[in-house]
C-alpha cells in the first residue's frame, strides 16, 4: 500500500505572535514548523504503516528551505520525500497550488492521499478537497479517525454537532484534523538518518497533464486587492460604577448593538 | 485558466445548507448579504436547496429574502456527501451561471465549496468576514484607467491566525465564490408570508466509487460544548474564586445562549476542564461576545480570544490589563455584577 502525505511549511502562529513595533507582524521572528493538521495527517500515515507496511511518501510544494519539514517527515518515519519548487509556481491561490500538487501527484502511485485540514497560515481547508477534484478521486474532509479496511478506508468526518462514519474505496484523499492523534517525534536514530537520505526535487517541468495557465501566480483566479496586518485593537470604555449602574450601562450598550 | 464569457454570468447565489429538512442560520445571513450585493449589482437572489424531501423549506428561504429558490432534491441527497453535493451544486452553476455563490463557511460548505469550485474551475475565497461590490484593482494604475474592473465582488477574510486581513477578488473567472463565516451576516426581517418562486432542476444523479458510503451517524452528545464554535462564551479566570461559583456564569451563558469557558488558572485549580480552555496554551476562539469574568488578561489569555468581535470585562481592579481590549469594561465586584446582568437580560428577553 501506498501512502502520500501532503504537508506545508508554515511559521509558527500559535507559539506566540511577533509583531514590529508599528503593529505588523513580524514574519522573520517567527518559527517555521510543520503544519500542524498534516503533522496529524502524516502520524495517521505513520500509524497504518506500523500496521500494514504501507510505504508513506511525503510531498511539499514550497521554498527550497522547505526541506526542513521533509528531514523532519523523514526523521519521523517516512520512506520517500519530495519536495516541489520552481519560481513560476509562486503567488499560487489554493487553485494553482492544488493543480501543482495534483501534477506532481500524477507522477506516484497512491491508495490513499492525506493532507491536511488547513493551514495555520492561510485557513483556508481548500487545497485538500481540490486535489482530489483534479484526481477524480472520493475525499473525505475532517477525518478524526481512519482506519483500513480491505481495499476500503472508514473514517469518522466531523461536522459541528456530529460526526458520519464513512467508507471510501481506495484510492482516495482523506483531510486530517488535528484531533486525529497526538504525533510522534522524531527519533535520534530518525534524524541521523534522515539527512542522509535524499530528498527528491522537483520543478514545473517534472508536473504531469497541468497547463502553465492553471500555475503560480498567472494561473491564479483569486487576486489580492489589499493585504494589511491587522492591527491590535484598543481599549474601549471602562466604567467604574455600583452593579446596578454597571448593568444599566452594559443592557444601554446591548439595545445600542442590537444584541438584545 | 480558460478565457470565460463574463457577461453571461448573472445574478447572486446562496447555498441553503439544511441538515435533516431544517435549514441553518447561515443561509438566511446569506440571503441578507446577497440581497445586499443583488441591489448593488441591480439583479436579483437565488437561493440553492440541495436535500432529499425539502421542498417545503423553500418557503422560509422566501422569508429571508430569496427571489427565487432552485430545489435539487433526489433521496440520494439525503444526508450531506461531498460528491452528490458538488454534482448537485456544480450542476446548477452550470446550467444557471450566476455571477456570485456565497456558502456558508461551515464543515459542510468548507468541503462543497472547493470541490465545487474545482469542478467548475473558478476560484474560491474561504472564511469571508466581509463582503462588497467595488471596483478591481481599488485604485486605477495611471494610465490604465480602462483595464479597472467595476461590480467585482471583494472579500475580505482574516488569515495568520486572525493576524492578518486581505481583501480578494476573482476578476477573470465567474462565478465569484466566497464561504463566508456563519454569524457574521445579518440577516433581514423576516417578510411573513411570502412565497417562493420555486424552480425545479435535477441533474441526474449515477453514483460511482467517489460517492463514499454512509455506515453511521453519531449526533454528538459532548460532555462540553466545543468553545470555538459557539457565537456567545461567558468566560471565568481565577477571580471567580471557586468550582462552584461558576455556577453564577452558567446562569450568566444559558439566558444568552452561550457557553462557559476559562482561564489557564481555572484549569490548573481544578475547576473546569483543559477543553473549556481559552488562550496560547488552550484554545482560540472567537465568538461574537466574550465575556472576561475574573479574568486579569495575561497576555497568554488574550491571545485566544483578542479576536472576538465585542469583548466584555468584568473585574475588580481596575488596572487589570483586561481592560486594554475589551470593548466595554465594568470595574466591580463579579458576584454583584453578573447575577444582576443575568436577571437583566431574563427579563429583557422574556419580554
Amino acid at each position: 500500500m501506498n501512502i502520500v502525505v501532503c504537508i506545508k511549511q508554515v511559521p509558527d502562529t500559535k507559539g506566540g505572535v511577533k509583531f514590529n513595533p508599528d503593529g505588523t507582524l513580524d514574519r522573520a521572528a517567527m518559527l517555521a514548523i510543520m503544519n500542524p493538521d498534516d503533522k496529524a495527517g502524516l502520524e495517521a500515515a505513520l500509524r497504518i504503516k506500523d500496521e500494514t507496511g504501507a510505504k508513506v511518501t511525503v510531498l511539499t510544494m514550497g521554498l527550497p528551505k522547505a526541506d526542513a519539514v521533509l528531514r523532519e517527515a523523514l526523521a519521523m518515519g517516512a520512506d520517500d520525500a519530495i519536495l516541489v519548487t520552481d519560481r513560476v509556481l509562486g503567488g499560487a491561490d489554493t487553485w494553482a497550488t492544488s493543480t501543482t500538487i495534483a501534477g506532481a501527484l500524477r507522477n506516484l502511485e497512491y491508495d490513499l492521499i492525506i493532507t491536511g485540514r488547513q493551514a495555520i497560515d492561510g485557513d483556508t481547508a481548500q487545497v485538500g478537497p481540490q486535489i482530489a477534484e483534479h484526481l477524480g478521486l472520493p475525499v473525505i474532509s475532517y477525518a478524526e479517525e481512519i482506519k483500513i479496511e480491505g481495499d476500503s478506508v472508514i473514517v469518522k468526518r466531523q461536522y459541528e454537532d456530529r460526526y458520519h462514519e464513512l467508507k471510501a474505496k481506495m484510492p482516495c484523499l482523506i483531510t486530517a484534523l488535528s484531533e486525529l492523534n497526538e504525533p510522534r517525534y522524531m527519533t535520534p536514530g530518525g534524524i541521523f538518518d534522515a539527512f542522509d537520505k535524499e530528498v527528491t526535487v522537483w520543478g514545473r517541468a517534472d508536473l504531469k497533464d497541468v497547463d502553465d495557465s492553471d500555475l503560480g501566480l498567472k494561473g491564479s483566479p483569486t487576486k489580492i486587492a489589499k493585504a494589511s496586518d491587522k492591527v491590535a485593537k484598543g481599549a474601549g470604555e471602562k466604567v467604574n460604577l455600583d452593579p446596578t449602574e454597571s448593568v444599566a450601562y452594559l443592557m444601554g450598550k446591548f439595545k445600542e448593538k442590537h444584541i438584545i | 485558466m480558460k478565457k470565460m464569457a463574463l457577461e453571461e454570468y448573472k445574478g447572486v447565489f446562496v447555498f441553503a445548507q439544511q441538515v435533516d429538512n431544517v435549514l441553518d442560520g447561515v443561509a438566511f445571513e446569506l440571503l441578507g448579504k446577497g440581497k445586499d450585493l443583488a441591489k448593488d449589482l441591480g439583479t436579483d437572489v437565488t437561493a440553492v436547496l440541495i436535500g432529499s424531501d425539502v421542498k417545503g423549506l423553500a418557503d422560509q428561504l422566501a422569508e429571508y429574502g430569496a427571489d427565487k429558490v432552485i430545489v435539487v432534491d433526489d433521496p440520494v441527497l439525503k444526508d450531506y456527501r461531498t460528491e452528490p453535493y458538488a454534482h448537485a451544486l456544480a450542476s446548477v452553476i452550470n446550467e444557471y451561471k450566476p455571477e456570485i455563490v456565497l456558502v456558508g463557511a461551515t464543515a459542510i460548505g468548507r468541503d462543497l465549496g472547493p470541490t465545487v469550485s474545482a469542478r467548475v474551475k473558478t476560484g474560491l475565497t474561504a472564511d469571508c468576514t466581509s463582503l462588497e461590490i467595488g471596483d478591481f484593482p481599488l485604485v486605477a494604475a495611471p494610465g490604465k484607467e480602462s483595464e479597472q474592473k467595476h461590480n467585482q465582488l471583494l472579500m475580505t477574510r482574516p488569515a495568520f491566525g486572525g493576524n492578518t486581513i486581505a481583501t480578494i477578488a476573482c476578476p477573470d473567472n465567474r462565478p465569484q465564490m466566497a464561504t463566508v463565516r456563519p454569524g457574521v451576516m445579518q440577516k433581514i426581517a423576516p417578510i411573513q408570508g411570502a412565497k417562493a418562486n420555486i424552480v425545479e432542476f435535477n441533474p441526474g444523479f449515477t453514483p460511482n466509487d467517489r460517492y463514499v458510503e454512509i455506515l453511521n451517524i453519531v449526533k454528538a452528545v459532548k460532555t462540553t460544548a466545543n468553545i470555538m464554535d459557539a457565537k456567545i462564551l461567558v468566560s471565568g479566570g481565577r477571580g471567580v474564586g471557586s468550582k462552584e461559583n461558576f455556577k453564577l456564569l452558567e446562569d450568566l451563558a444559558e439566558v444568552l445562549g452561550g457557553t462557559v469557558s476559562c482561564s489557564r488558572a481555572v484549569v490548573e485549580n481544578g475547576w473546569l476542564p483543559v477543553d473549556l480552555q481559552v488562550g496560547q496554551t488552550g484554545k482560540t476562539v472567537r465568538p461574537q461576545i466574550y465575556f472576561a469574568i475574573g479574568i486579569s488578561g495575561a497576555i497568554q489569555h488574550v491571545a485566544g480570544m483578542e479576536d472576538s468581535d465585542l469583548i466584555i470585562a468584568i473585574n475588580k481592579d481596575e488596572d487589570a490589563p483586561i481592560f486594554d481590549v475589551a470593548d466595554y469594561g465594568l470595574v466591580g465586584d463579579l458576584n454583584k455584577i453578573v447575577p444582576a446582568l443575568t436577571a437583566a437580560l431574563k427579563a429583557e428577553l422574556g419580554k
